[in-house]
């Protein structure tokens, strides 16, 4: 079986259909290193889904070429090719007449596993994704939606794939649970490093999800392709500034905390001074300072003890 | 048919109980008389017409719902075949099968089965085609071979349709059965048929008849049964 993370390389990957002028997807170049979470956003027509099909072959290329760990995808046998692959989709499409423990035991099942290493794998899963041990016997009918999404996770991981390809696995999920399964997907791929590709339409999402960002365009063309912190400091063009929004600054913001700050030593002054601890975002921290009305405040330790202060200016840098 | 008139002559008004020279409605001393040579073998005689003409006639659909699913060309076809099958009254089905087969249990058979055709072929092919896309387009991403989500996945999703238009046939079918009488002496529609010759002898036809409806909810039942037995997971919500 799979295991190791996978680098990903999609090498002027087109996709065009006969009836359509435009390119689907049109000559896509990005790489995915090893263990990274590559998430492609875009307007609809933007081809993010049909980008990410072509990795698995559930499209077909038109030309060029996709690599993993420098083997072209065109190289593999189609079946072993997505089997070893995890795929999450947005409807998640647990097989309804399976068993939570059935649902993750299909690709393994597959690979020839047994069903005590199916069992076991199962519980070890179920834990990864922080559902009860008692779901195992449950069929999909009897969870809620973030359940369910919780399962395809799983699902997805049974058999160990160095990738994993998520199609807005989280877009049918009311906001609330939302950003738990984020902070859940989170934590659970710094125990599991894979190589991801995300595609949501939720550039808040993307932001927050994302080591790296693919932003395409309509016709399927790469917009730009950098670190969440960069998209949102050096938008290439009008576009990408637009489609990032124009509280951009505040989003660059919430990806930084003020223990990356540099502090000015906690004087007499820090009387009536707000507190937070130092893994607060700078933007939570400007927004109390605005609530507060206040200009400093000072960072402590996750104990309460001060480490310094800063100003609002230090906020922004 | 002219056998008709050559059947047995059951009961004889000038002997028997008061009940059965009277002909009341329910004359349980017949019964008692009759269940072994008459009823219970109707019975018996009715359950065989009825398992053959659902076994064969699912074996058939099957066969033509596999071709229907897999190549959507023949689905309009078969379909309509099956439905003209259906529109044809059972009595002139049979007159128009006698020529070919005579007056024998076949006759009968091809009369049943193709009734249950129509009900069958329908259900299993929209069964198959029910299956959530999002489902299909899973097992295709997980690397399931097209037979492997045949069996694993369509087939096992469509048994609640395939279930529903099993006991449809078979109640339909047990229905159907007794006007077999009519071709040759067996299932419960020959005591029928009998009774309704011997001056409307009413506990016979009364007795038969209501056999039949405990016959057809009886193997209602046992589907239903089977089908909870096999769908553990289909009655969740």
């Amino acid at each position: 079986m799979p295991s190791e993370a996978a680098e990903l390389v999609f090498d002027e990957a087109t996709k065009r259909y006969p009836d359509r002028e435009d390119a689907a997807v049109d000559r896509l170049s990005l790489t995915v290193p090893a263990g990274e979470i590559c998430v492609l956003v875009g307007p609809s027509g933007g081809g993010k889904t049909t980008a990410l099909k072509l990795v698995n072959r559930l499209i077909p290329l038109s030309s060029g070429d996709i690599r993993i760990d420098g083997v072209s995808i065109l190289e593999h046998d189609l079946t072993e090719l997505r089997r070893s692959i995890g795929y999450v989709i947005q409807q998640v499409g647990l097989f309804p007449h399976y068993t939570v423990e059935g649902n993750i035991g299909v690709v393994p099942r597959l690979y020839g596993e047994s069903r005590s290493w199916i069992k076991a794998r199962s519980a070890e899963l179920l834990e990864l994704v922080g559902l009860d041990q008692s779901y195992a016997r449950r069929f999909p009918a009897q969870l809620s939606g973030g359940e369910r999404q919780r399962v395809g996770l799983a699902r997805a991981l049974a058999a160990n794939p160095p990738l994993m390809l998520m199609d807005e696995p989280f877009g049918a999920i009311d906001p609330i649970v939302r950003a738990r399964l984020q902070d859940e997907f989170l934590r659970l791929h710094r125990d599991v490093r894979k190589t991801v590709v995300f595609v949501t339409h939720d550039v808040d999402e993307a932001i927050k999800i994302g080591d790296r960002i693919a932003i395409l365009r309509e016709g399927g063309v790469l917009a730009q392709y950098d670190t969440p912190a960069r998209i949102l400091e050096h938008p290439v063009d009008d576009f990408v500034a637009d489609f990032v929004g124009r509280d951009r600054a505040l989003k660059a913001l919430a990806l930084r905390t003020l223990d990356e700050l540099e502090l000015a030593p906690a004087g007499a002054a820090e009387d009536g001074l707000p507190r937070l601890p130092a893994e607060t975002s700078l933007r939570d921290a400007l927004a109390l300072l605005v609530a507060e009305r206040k200009d400093a405040l000072v960072v402590t330790d996750a104990d309460g003890t001060p480490r310094g202060t800063v100003t609002r200016e230090d906020l922004l840098g | 048919m002219s056998r008709l008139a050559a059947g047995p002559i059951i009961p004889s008004f000038s002997q028997g109980s008061s009940c059965e020279r009277n002909n009341g409605w329910f004359c349980t001393d017949w019964l008692h008389q009759h269940w072994g040579d008459t009823l219970q073998p109707a019975l018996v005689q009715h359950v065989e017409l009825t398992v053959i003409a659902v076994g064969v006639g699912f074996g058939i659909s099957f066969l033509l719902a596999l071709a229907g699913f897999r190549f959507r060309l023949f689905d309009l076809p078969i379909g309509v075949f099956a439905d003209l099958l259906y529109t044809i009254p059972s009595l002139a089905l049979f007159q128009l099968l006698v020529p070919l087969t005579g007056l024998t249990v076949t006759t009968v058979e091809v009369a049943l089965i193709s009734y249950t055709l129509f009900i069958l072929y329908r259900n299993i092919v929209a069964g198959l085609r029910a299956v959530p896309d999002e489902v299909l387009e899973s097992a295709r991403g997980m690397g399931l071979t097209r037979l492997q989500t045949f069996i694993r996945v369509e087939l096992p999703l469509a048994v609640p349709a395939l279930m529903a238009g099993l006991r449809i046939a078979t109640v339909s079918t047990v229905s159907i059965a007794t006007v077999a009488a009519f071709v040759i002496p067996e299932g419960l529609g020959e005591p029928i048929f009998t009774g309704l010759q011997e001056d409307l002898f009413k506990t016979e036809i009364l007795a038969a008849g209501l056999l039949a409806v405990a016959l057809a909810l009886g193997a209602d039942l046992l589907l239903v049964l089977l089908a909870r037995a096999l769908t553990p997971w289909s009655r969740l919500t």
